[in-house]
């Protein structure tokens, strides 16, 4: 697990990568970003690609749910499941 | 076909490659092109060289390659023949997928056969009514108990007439999710395509499922993560097509070069003319930056960053657009001997052509690289294609 990734460092982390692709968009943590039009599936690949490199974990398959990247609260709460089981 | 030409295994890099390309593929391409058939025999003697399991760890029988040299491989193989360069990119991404997501005992049945080119893979998305837009597939994956039903048509499969294993999407209750079917399981029928414009050996097949059985233990990742996971391989075979342009590209160059170095026109060798320097300059130009950026975009993927997905868009828009003028100016400077039958350089347009189309359309390609630009901006773009952070 990358340094500094407490649930808050997650969260900000998540939204920077995610406003780095969207620089105009305005994001709540709860909000679900397919609905807003952002994401299609490979921004989803992209999305896996990053919370396996930046949190230096792997999803699981269990865990290779949309569910699971639909929201900023959504991607934290799946890095922090992963650093509660490593 | 003559056996292996040494029982040393070259090294896995560029002249390797091209060692056991020259030796075994090349040859040959133009009679796979006219048989429309990549021989058995030549399927298990370019597994000797580890081809099959490029990608694959050597802990299931793979080679372990990184992406870059894989891309090596692919650009060289696609060099020699794209058809073949066909059936290791599909093979490759079901490796791949199954490396990834598969159930242990998943993969502990099937990864070391493919690893070693004795079980061969397609990829099965694609359906009559459903190939740019991959999420309005059809086919049918219904839960009974233990098992699913599937019932449904994939068209334009590559190597569907030779694989041993097919990695199908199919709609469940939860969405689209990915399975791993026997090709000879019942309720599996193929039919061959024949007559491709391009990559005529790469042994396309329609395959229709009716009542086709299989376990849950045979859906890879979850249900309803059929998509993701088909991107996830759509992106590996984007970058391997993209490397095999490269190796279109390198064939024409090398083709072009040897051509008006022979051939005199007007008591001249063509090599002198202006207007053939003109053209062979171009395609020095556009094979070195289309090599260079499928290199970039291997180098992300090695470094798991995400930039690579758009990367490896840009990679294949330029690899393939490129390999279709150059191989169009290869058979003008080839002149009638370029149009004529067994023309090698007529086959390299003819598989550019299908570059062109599968694994992202061109047109696909260029509305998925001009969102992204208005979505971050050219300065940003700049930065990010290139693994910085904008400022």
């Amino acid at each position: 697990m990358s340094a500094g990734s407490t649930p808050a460092g997650a969260r900000a982390a998540i939204r920077g990568f995610i406003m780095d692709k969207f620089p105009n968009a305005e994001l709540a943590d709860d909000q679900d970003i397919f609905t807003l039009g952002f994401v299609n599936s490979l921004f989803a690949m992209e999305l896996v690609l990053f919370v396996e490199r930046h949190f230096e974990m792997q999803v699981s398959n269990e865990e290779l749910d949309i569910a699971n990247f639909r929201s900023v609260d959504a991607m934290a709460a799946l890095v922090e499941r992963a650093r509660l089981a490593a | 076909m003559p056996s292996s030409p040494t029982a040393e295994i070259p090294a896995f890099d560029r002249a390797g490659f091209r060692a056991v390309v020259d030796q075994l593929v090349a040859p040959y391409a133009d009679e796979f092109d006219r048989t429309q058939e990549i021989p058995a025999a030549t399927l298990r003697e370019v597994a000797k060289y580890g081809w099959w399991g490029a990608a694959l760890p050597a802990s299931v029988g793979g080679a372990g390659m990184d992406m870059v040299t894989l891309g090596e491989l692919h650009e060289e193989v696609g060099r020699g023949c794209s058809s073949l360069r066909s059936l290791l990119t599909v093979h490759t991404m079901v490796t791949a997928m199954v490396h990834r997501w598969g159930r242990p005992e998943l993969a502990r049945r099937w990864l070391p056969e493919m690893a070693s080119g004795a079980a061969l893979g397609a990829f099965c998305l694609t359906e009559p009514e459903a190939g740019s837009d991959a999420g309005s597939v059809t086919m049918t994956a219904v839960r009974r108990g233990d098992d699913y039903i599937l019932d449904g048509v994939k068209v334009w499969i590559t190597g569907g007439q030779s694989a041993d294993v097919l990695l199908v999407i199919a709609r469940a209750e939860r969405g689209l999710t990915a399975f791993l079917v026997e090709a000879d399981r019942e309720g599996v029928e193929r039919i061959p395509i024949d007559g491709i414009l391009g990559t005529r050996a790469s042994m396309l097949a329609e395959i229709r499922f009716r009542g086709c059985r299989v376990p849950a233990q045979a859906v890879l990742g979850r249900e309803g993560a059929g998509l993701m996971l088909a991107t996830t391989a759509l992106d590996l075979g984007r970058y391997s097509v993209a490397a095999g342009c490269v190796g279109i590209l390198q064939a024409c160059l090398e083709a072009c070069v040897t051509h008006t170095s022979r051939r005199r026109q007007g008591g001249r060798l063509l090599r002198e003319h202006q207007l053939v320097r003109r053209m062979v300059t171009d395609m020095v130009a556009q094979l070195s930056a289309a090599r260079l950026l499928v290199r970039h975009s291997g180098e992300l993927k090695d470094r798991g960053d995400p930039a690579t997905v758009m990367a490896t868009f840009v990679a294949k828009y330029v690899a393939s657009t490129s390999a279709m003028r150059v191989a169009t100016d290869a058979v003008q400077l080839h002149g009638a001997s370029g149009c004529g039958p067994g023309s090698p350089v007529g086959r390299y347009l003819r598989d550019a052509k299908v570059m062109e189309i599968i694994e992202g359309s061109s047109e696909i390609q260029q509305l998925t690289i001009a969102d992204d630009a208005y979505r971050l901006g050219g300065e940003r773009l700049a930065a990010a294609a290139f693994g910085g952070r904008p400022s």
